[in-house]
């Protein structure tokens, strides 16, 4: 009976100091703000997924050269844009540039940071062939759009001379979350195929013709993994580690092209405007893998909103080149494309518009 | 007679069959939770050890790693959340079981059955309008009251379900002695409830534990040690989904090892809960 | 709150007071007396008050929540309007948003997993409150199936992923449906096995509840065990089990990450049970992080605010339902 009543007081105890904690909470609710521009040796950050594990290593790397914590989270690349709008982090992460719509939505001029490439690969699931298949963009495109049904179709066996192709049905699997995958996907498919562009459209989710979602690069994968006759698109570093066959695809200049980290900065390797914003799908280049894409860092072109102080922007801008320079060495062990010179001297050409208070920042 | 004879076995026998059948049903409802349990344990158990529980979390290509923010982290979530939810949900249990027919309470209880069914994300985005955008950035605290939120229609529900199940005699017995209404119920009424109501408020804890969506755009996650209620701050689930989600095998290796941490965790709450109740006897 | 601990500690140097007042003359102790019964009424006052402020705050707290998913979904109502509940496509690049397909999908589900779950919930449910109703196998069966209401969702949804899944894909090449393994069936499943607590646990309880005397009555009568049961226990306490049943369908409708995991998350509108899907919740995990657009948005929080409503509608019919057995 003595422990009951201990804890019934001890339960009232709880019950007094949580209704304060309430009323506290309401009471301070504007004192937190004075608060986050006292810590500056914290960067938050928010978007793409596919960038999270390249970030996380060059933000361990560059915290143990300068004390920085930079604070990254693969939230996806919309909510990282949708953040950066509602001014809750300091830097947005995204697979697409940004759109008419999410202009508009901003308060103020973003700037686009190239920061790496990658890959988005056609894997495939026929236990049977051994053979690399090969893949032209109309037929990925009638694949997709559930034009063609069968392995063995007339089509895809005339890429394929000599290959023996079953009668199964392919089962396509697409990402079901809304991804910068999904967006450099569906705008090469835009980009090669009418029919696509009139009936699907590019983004980050689109309203799939056929096929299966899968939840994540791992969702996608388990589809095509447990599925014979499977087909779907992943990113290069995970079909690369999880040791996965992913189709040649053929480019603009006609080559069949085997997605790799080469073949990616030299999709890259092209005229980039000075905003940045472009899309390496469908690339010129002769050598380059069709279906990648750039990822970017997004910011305020004026870094002096809400309580932000000069340093805190220096900081972050020091940051971004050191990612775009000296960072570039993680990409290639994690298998993402380091950026072409083009496209570094482009970043830096960005990087020296930023502005506190009208002032550039980086001299 | 014979009929008679044939009838009376007929129907014994289907009473047979049926308690036959009850008891197969009943005894496979156990099998996918121990088919779970095993893959778990098989995939996680090897993975932890000290290291894994008192380091940081390493990225990509380092081998090695462990979850210490990950853990704190939601310690430090769920114990501010308990702090919200439970003087709320004890004080709302003791309203609905004192006044049970009044239309407040019709509503009130009403509200609690809506917010046991409301989806987890959805609170979550509710939290992120109501405190991070006012805040003006993500915080711990703000995923502790999304989290407080969820806690509640359990706590509410077992404060109720235990103190209508006392008799009314104590209570009458503690008027007779002149005693006022609220000594009646927090030195008579609560006391001889409290153990029903505390595993309530652990069954609570241990069905937060778990709860991803919620704290995805409030709490945030953070690869560092943080212990500011105002700043980002690591939980397990979001680890969780977060590194389970990636492409690299170390990654997943912490996903598993937190995996099995939180299954082991969510259910010794479960089972301590249990114990208690039985030592205590009460019948919930 | 605060008076309220002040009489506690104000009552207890009274009792050694008490003693005193016997010496001292009598009008003084009655000062006290009256001084303290004051004290204790408008603790009284300040306890009853802070109850019904709790409960009101419920209420507040619930009414904010719709508030705000009303307010934040006002732009897809008036792009799209009422249209938005039957529109059969979900096309966030041309901004056309309908949720038939999601609604559609979650009760699919929903009443799959109650269909599946039902028999087993009411087997423990009488295996454990009329067979067998004490000793330790029955007790481990009561604490094992209260656990499987334990395990986290999203562990729930990795282990559908890697073992039911596969399963299912061989059972559909079996009876001849395109081999997928995601899709409604294999998540109505997984929820199936997700709600066996709820109804179990209350059902249990009422089967608990039913007076022996009933129940003997019955038996002396030369009634069977199950006779009792489907005569006796079922018709007294169905509203009970009703209500579990309730309880679980609330908890499948608003499931998830472990649906989302296995649904096969199309926005087509499925075609058979055997077709993948998608749920309300589960597009609101999905695409919540990627609506780059405030309309986009504004879709997906109301697909949160029907689910909202479509919870608190089960609600009201299940407390009217469960009233109308009580009552007769």
């Amino acid at each position: 009976m003595k422990t009951l009543k201990s804890l019934a007081l001890a339960a009232f105890a709880v019950a007094i100091s949580g209704s304060m904690m309430i009323t506290g909470c309401n009471g301070s609710g504007t004192a937190p703000k004075a608060d986050s521009s006292a810590n500056d040796n914290a960067m938050i950050g928010a978007g793409s997924t596919f960038d999270n594990p390249l970030f996380s290593k060059m933000f361990s790397e560059y915290n143990k050269l300068n004390g920085l914590k930079v604070n990254y989270q693969s939230i996806g690349s919309g909510g990282g844009i949708q953040q950066l709008t509602s001014k809750t982090v300091d830097f947005g992460a995204s697979d697409a540039p940004l759109n008419g719509k999410q202009d508009s939505a901003l308060s103020a001029p973003v700037i686009h940071i190239p920061v790496t490439a990658g890959a988005v690969v056609i894997s495939y699931n026929l236990p049977d062939v051994k053979d690399t298949l090969m893949l032209t963009p109309d037929v990925l495109a009638k694949i997709y759009l559930g034009e063609i049904k069968k392995w063995n179709d007339a089509k895809i066996q005339a890429i394929n001379k000599g290959v023996k192709l079953p009668a199964t049905d392919i089962v396509v699997a697409h990402r079901s979350d809304g991804s910068g995958t999904t967006n450099i996907f569906t705008t090469y498919l835009t980009k090669v195929s009418k029919d696509w562009e009139s009936k699907v459209g590019k983004g980050s989710s689109v309203n799939w013709p056929v096929g299966l979602g899968g939840k994540g690069n791992e969702g996608v994968a388990g589809s095509v993994k447990q599925t014979p006759g499977g087909i779907g698109y992943v990113e290069l570093a995970y079909a690369v580690q999880n040791n996965m066959a992913f189709a040649k695809m053929q480019n603009k200049a006609g080559k069949f092209i085997t997605p790799s980290i080469a073949s990616v900065t030299a999709a890259a390797n092209i005229d980039i405007p000075a905003d940045a914003k472009v899309s390496l799908t469908n690339t010129d280049a002769a050598e380059g893998y069709p279906i990648s894409g750039f990822s970017w860092v997004l910011i305020y072109k004026e870094q002096k909103y809400n309580d932000r102080t000069a340093d805190k922007a220096t900081k972050m801008l020091k940051l971004i080149q050191w990612m775009v320079h000296d960072g570039q060495q993680f990409s290639g062990p994690l298998n993402y494309a380091p950026l072409s010179d083009k496209a570094v001297s482009v970043a830096d050409a960005q990087l020296k518009t930023v502005t506190y208070d009208g002032k550039p920042v980086l001299q | 007679m014979i009929s008679m004879k044939n009838n009376v076995k007929y129907r014994i026998g289907k009473s047979t069959g049926f308690q036959a059948l009850t008891i197969l049903l009943a005894c496979s409802c156990v099998v996918p939770l121990i088919f779970i349990l095993i893959y778990i344990l098989q995939a996680g158990l090897t993975k932890i050890n000290w290291h894994f529980l008192t380091n940081l979390p390493k990225p990509v290509g380092e081998s090695g790693g462990g979850i210490a923010n990950a853990l704190l982290g939601s310690i430090i979530i769920i114990l501010v959340a308990s702090v919200i939810a439970i003087p709320f949900g004890i004080l709302c249990g003791i309203y609905l079981s004192e006044n049970r027919k009044s239309r407040l309470a019709y509503w009130s209880r009403l509200c609690v059955d809506i917010l046991q069914g409301v989806p987890s994300i959805v609170i979550g985005i509710v939290a992120y309008f109501w405190l991070v955008k006012p805040l003006g950035g993500f915080s711990a605290i703000s995923g502790s009251v999304a989290l407080a939120i969820m806690m509640l229609p359990i706590i509410i529900r077992s404060t109720e379900e235990t103190l209508k199940l006392l008799p009314d005699s104590l209570r009458e017995a503690g008027f007779a002695l002149g005693l006022p209404f609220h000594r009646v119920v927090l030195k008579v009424i609560v006391p001889c409830g409290i153990s029903g109501i505390l595993s309530g408020v652990m069954l609570s804890v241990a069905r937060i534990a778990g709860e991803t969506a919620p704290l995805l755009f409030t709490a945030f996650g953070n690869p560092y040690m943080s212990f500011n209620l105002l700043k980002p701050m690591q939980s397990l689930p979001l680890l969780i989904f977060n590194y389970a989600t990636s492409p690299y095998n170390d990654w997943h290796d912490l996903a598993w090892g937190a995996s099995c941490i939180l299954l082991i965790w969510v259910l010794a709450l479960n089972i301590f809960t249990k114990l208690m109740t039985r030592k205590w006897k009460v019948q919930l | 709150m605060k008076s309220s601990v002040d009489t506690n500690l104000a009552t207890r140097p009274s009792e050694s007071g008490r003693v005193v007042s016997l010496k001292t003359p009598d009008t003084v102790s009655s000062t006290k007396r009256i001084k303290r019964s004051f004290r204790q009424i408008r603790a009284e006052n300040v306890f009853r008050r802070t109850l019904i402020i709790v409960a009101l705050a419920m209420v507040a707290l619930v009414l904010g929540i719709m508030l705000t998913l009303i307010f934040q979904s006002t732009l897809s109502i008036k792009s799209s309007g009422l249209g938005y509940l039957w529109g059969k496509t979900w096309d966030p690049v041309r901004d056309i948003f309908g949720a038939y397909p999601f609604i559609l999908g979650t009760l699919l589900t929903s009443f799959l997993a109650l269909a599946i779950s039902i028999p087993f919930s009411f087997a423990v449910a009488v295996f454990l409150g009329e067979y067998y109703p004490q000793g330790w196998f029955p007790n481990l069966l009561k604490n094992t199936v209260e656990l499987i209401a334990a395990v986290p969702s999203v562990i729930y949804g990795f282990w559908g992923l890697a073992v039911l899944v596969p399963i299912v894909r061989s059972f559909e090449t079996k009876i001849g449906v395109e081999p997928v393994g995601l899709g409604i069936f294999t998540s109505a499943i997984i929820l199936a096995i997700m709600v066996i607590p709820y109804a179990a646990s209350l059902g249990r309880s009422m089967i608990h509840m039913v007076p022996s005397n009933l129940k003997e009555a019955a038996y002396s009568l030369g009634a069977t065990r199950w006779e009792v049961i489907r005569s006796v226990i079922f018709p007294y306490t169905k509203s009970g089990l009703f209500a579990g049943v309730l309880l679980s369908l609330g908890r499948a409708l608003g499931e998830t990450m472990a649906v989302t995991m296995v649904i096969g998350n199309t926005s087509l509108i499925p075609k058979s049970i055997f077709a993948p899907g998608n749920t309300m919740a589960s597009v609101i995990a999905n695409e919540f992080t990627e609506a780059d657009h405030p309309v986009y948005l504004s879709a997906l929080i109301e697909l949160g605010l029907v689910l909202f409503l479509v919870t608190v509608v089960i609600n009201m019919v299940g407390k009217r339902l469960v009233g109308k057995f009580t009552n007769e």
